[in-house]
């Protein structure tokens, strides 16, 4: 019973103490907003570029093209070899039919020129369309297919493959560390403007240890204070990012500059981002009273 | 049986400089005692390790049977909640209200809600301030300011009450006002009172046993009604 009168009290005490102390709870509350809002911004750009790269990723596919005149009881022993690699994730067959009949459908002039073509005629090859695991060793695998009995040569983009998955890498890894410096950043920022709103308070703090205050009871109003000045602060930005994202992303029709360029479907994803932003508002605004207020007390 | 022990206290703070040498002090249960003296004469120092804001360098200090100097950083609110504290400066949250302030006291210690109630009514009728639990301190005159404060101070019925001069920022007549309520509180509730004050007139008038400290040294202890506005 006495801890629940204890945690009503605090929680009391905290809202009072927000709005008695008004001004200097703005300077905290625009101090995370500022911040959050920042945070939420790069968070967004780095998950959109992840996923980017990974939709890439998932679209590099190696073709494997099968020599021409093939002996069908060489043809059947391609498929068992591809399926024995590691790193090969899922094959797809294409005979050459199939080819012809994919180029006859793009195009109306290619339609007129291969109709006539019969069986022998079709100068395409059988391939399959090999996707890998991990695309880092996309060049290591492509050998070892080239090696299979009856395959002519492979196909994978060489080189600029390889280019684009090192860029990728090097995006990832300054992305990670923007987000992180930008935390830690952000962490010290309303550390410090919290405890500037604490030190007017010392007065308040030194009373309450004078009339007998535990350190527990005397550090739980400013704890639970810092956690409702997250939570007010990260109502603007939540509202910015969400609505922000949404305007952005029907504005450019979920892709940027080219269809290549995916971006994240809004539904899931702004709500993700607004529970991040507001635990992230939440932490750090705790984190910066219990720091600040540990200054104040004897320990 | 003597409620407050004081024995071999000597204080040494960092700097070097000693503020107390050598002092054996003992104070009944229910005593009234004025401790006055200059600046510098260790009076402040003295009161500061009463409520364990300073710890003694040697000997120690027993209040009702707690050894205060033992007590550890964390655990000082233990002593706190045994004595009531009154300072000068009364030391009130100046954006709660009077009856806020007050229950206060109650609150950090997590008292009953009805328990807080009665008492912080009870100890404001007490100073007779019952009329302005919702002024706010700067609505109230110094002499009412430092009533709150003594409110406070005795709210969770505290054995000891130290007052640190409470009297040095009133006129007179307000002084008195206020030393009529400690007698009141000494009478009544039986609390023992400590209080320091430079005020010879509130000493010559209140006929109480009388510690003098110099230098941080004991000099003069007079018993109840023997002090003659000496220099001090």
């Amino acid at each position: 019973m006495k801890i629940f009168r204890m945690f009503f009290r605090t929680v009391r005490d905290a809202f009072k103490s927000v709005f008695r102390n008004f001004s200097l709870s703005l300077a905290s509350i625009s101090c995370i907003t500022i911040t959050l809002i920042i945070v939420a911004i790069s968070l967004i750009a780095t998950l959109n570029l992840n996923n980017f790269t990974k939709v890439i990723k998932e679209d590099v596919t190696i073709i494997v093209w099968i020599k021409k005149d093939i002996e069908s009881s060489i043809q059947a022993t391609i498929e068992p070899m591809l399926k024995s690699n590691k790193n090969i994730e899922s094959i797809e067959y294409k005979s050459k039919t199939k080819a012809k009949e994919e180029m006859m459908m793009q195009d109306d002039y290619f339609k007129r020129l291969m109709e006539g073509w019969s069986e022998e005629d079709n100068p395409f090859r059988h391939s399959y369309l090999v996707k890998v695991k991990d695309i880092e060793q996309i060049h290591q695998t492509a050998k070892e297919i080239e090696k299979i009995n009856g395959v002519d040569y492979v196909d994978y983009g060489a080189g600029m493959v390889e280019t684009l998955i090192s860029s990728f890498k090097l995006v990832q890894k300054a992305s990670v560390l923007v987000v992180i410096a930008l935390a830690v950043v952000t962490t010290f920022l309303i550390v410090n403007t919290i405890k500037l709103t604490i030190y007017s308070r010392k007065r308040e703090i030194s009373i309450m240890r004078l009339v007998g205050a535990s350190n527990t009871t005397i550090k739980m109003p400013f704890v639970v204070e810092g956690m409702v000045l997250g939570i007010i602060g990260s109502i603007i930005p939540i509202i910015c990012t969400t609505y922000g994202y949404l305007v952005f992303y029907n504005h450019f029709k979920g892709q940027l500059l080219s269809p290549v360029i995916k971006l994240i479907t809004p539904e899931p994803f702004i709500y993700m981002i607004s529970l991040v932003v507001l635990v992230t508002g939440i932490i750090v605004g705790m984190l910066g009273s219990y720091r600040a207020v540990r200054k104040y007390l004897k320990v | 049986m003597e409620f407050i022990k004081i024995k071999n206290v000597t204080k040494q703070y960092r700097n070097g400089v000693t503020a107390i040498y050598d002092l054996n002090l003992g104070i009944k249960k229910g005593d009234f005692v004025f401790v006055i003296g200059g600046s510098g004469s260790g009076k402040s120092t003295l009161f500061k390790m009463l409520y364990r804001e300073e710890k003694p360098t040697r000997g120690e200090i027993i209040i009702g049977g707690l050894n205060v100097g033992k007590i550890r950083n964390n655990k000082v609110y233990k002593i706190r909640r045994k004595l009531g504290i009154v300072f000068q400066d009364y030391r009130l949250l100046p954006k709660s209200t009077v009856y806020e302030n007050v229950a206060f006291a109650l609150e950090v210690i997590g008292a009953k809600t009805d328990d807080i109630h009665k008492k912080t009514l009870k100890a404001l009728e007490l100073v007779g301030l019952k009329g302005k639990i919702r002024n706010y301190p700067d609505q109230l005159s110094g002499g009412e300011q430092q009533r709150v404060a003594i409110a406070r101070a005795i709210v969770n019925e505290p054995k000891l009450l130290l007052c640190d001069e409470p009297t040095g920022n009133l006129d007179p007549e307000k002084s008195m006002e206020i030393m009529r309520v400690l007698e009141n509180i000494n009478q009544t509730l039986g609390t023992t009172i400590i209080m320091t004050t430079h005020a010879k007139e509130i000493v010559n008038q209140m006929e109480k046993r009388v510690i003098v400290l110099k230098d941080g040294r004991l000099v003069k202890d007079y018993e109840k009604g023997k002090y003659a506005n000496e220099d001090i």
